[in-house]
């Protein structure tokens, strides 16, 4: 982080400027291959296919070979799936319910926990997931999954029926309920999933990208001594910040899985 | 004297202030209320979520809406 960031400034000194803070340019790099078709190939999809190799590689290793009792890399597995079966399938949608959507939970857990903890690893700096394109696939996923769990439960129309007309409410109130009910299952939600990641990701990324080039502009760019003294400071925030980024990473990965066994278990309860 | 800049800024950070305090009442609520019987903590965090997810849109709208208009 700090070579590219130096590297920046010393490119921005040679043309004279003074503190480059982060922009959006940030998030679309340069493109490596195949530039200006639909299979361009930049830093960020570099750093998402690494996250995916290192996910597949990790549960490769522990279901390599499956025994009753495990071995280390086994029990990790374990630990990792029972963690999103226990602690947000089971409590969410019940016990054979939840056994069903582990599997899936699992994928969007681990997929999201994957693509946003590379934003702070060393020499990869970037969340996969501070562009739009993952937070959508997966919000796509959780969306057709709510869907298909409603449908497979109760039938097509009962779904829609239970979704968009909730029952208990005298009928002349489903005229402002229904179409506030419709824009916020099928369109808010996915929407806000998208967005909460989005945001989150690249609020961090800025936030620790101003962080450690302040340092970098106050210890060597800024002319008097209390300047480069307070570059002891943005490195501290950096060093704050990057713990932070951490739990934010993990939090919003658990968010993402908790909000959609939560809109499974809206879809699949009947009345 | 003259300011400039982007008045969606001043827009999207009022808009934080609505979405912020429900969140605080939610949280603090469902912190209350696990107080008081620990053994829903279950049932309790998951409506807290729901809860959050809706409330929290608010504040994403806003956000999205200062990139669209």
């Amino acid at each position: 982080m700090l070579t590219s960031s130096t590297s920046a400034v010393v490119l921005a000194a040679e043309e004279g400027g003074g503190f480059h803070g982060p922009t959006l340019a940030d998030f679309f790099p340069p493109a490596v291959l195949f530039e200006g078709t639909i299979f361009e190939f930049n830093r960020i999809a570099l750093v998402r296919l690494i996250a995916t190799a290192m996910l597949v590689l990790f549960f490769w290793l522990a279901a390599r070979r499956v025994r009753l009792v495990p071995g280390r890399a086994q029990s990790m597995g374990e630990l990792a799936v029972d963690f999103v079966r226990k602690g947000i399938a089971e409590e969410s949608l019940g016990r054979e319910i939840g056994r069903r959507y582990t599997p899936v939970l699992v994928v969007i857990f681990f997929g999201v926990l994957f693509m946003n903890i590379t934003g702070i690893i060393p020499f990869l700096n970037i969340a996969g997931s501070s562009v739009i394109g993952l937070p959508l696939v997966f919000a796509l996923l959780s969306y057709v999954t709510f869907i298909v769990a409603g449908v497979r439960a109760q039938g097509g129309g009962h779904f829609l029926k239970s979704q968009l007309f909730p029952p208990g409410v005298p009928w002349p109130i489903y005229l402002i309920l229904t179409p506030i009910e419709f824009l916020s299952t099928f369109i808010i939600r996915p929407a806000t999933l998208t967005v909460r990641l989005l945001a989150n990701m690249l609020a961090g990324h800025l936030l620790l990208v101003l962080c450690f080039a302040a340092t970098n502009y106050l210890f060597f760019e800024a002319s008097s001594l209390g300047l480069n003294l307070a570059g002891i400071g943005t490195l501290a925030a950096g060093f704050a910040f990057t713990l932070f980024e951490i739990f934010v990473a993990v939090l919003q990965a658990y968010v993402f899985t908790v909000l959609t066994a939560v809109y499974i278990q809206l879809s699949v309860e009947s009345h | 004297m003259e300011i400039t800049g982007d008045i969606a800024t001043i827009g999207y950070g009022l808009a934080t202030i609505g979405p912020g305090i429900g969140m605080g009442i939610l949280v603090g609520k469902t912190q209350e209320a696990v107080a008081r019987q620990p053994e829903l903590a279950g049932p309790l965090r998951i409506n807290m979520f729901i809860g959050m997810a809706l409330v929290e849109a608010l504040g994403l709208i806003g956000l999205a809406a200062g990139f669209v208009f």
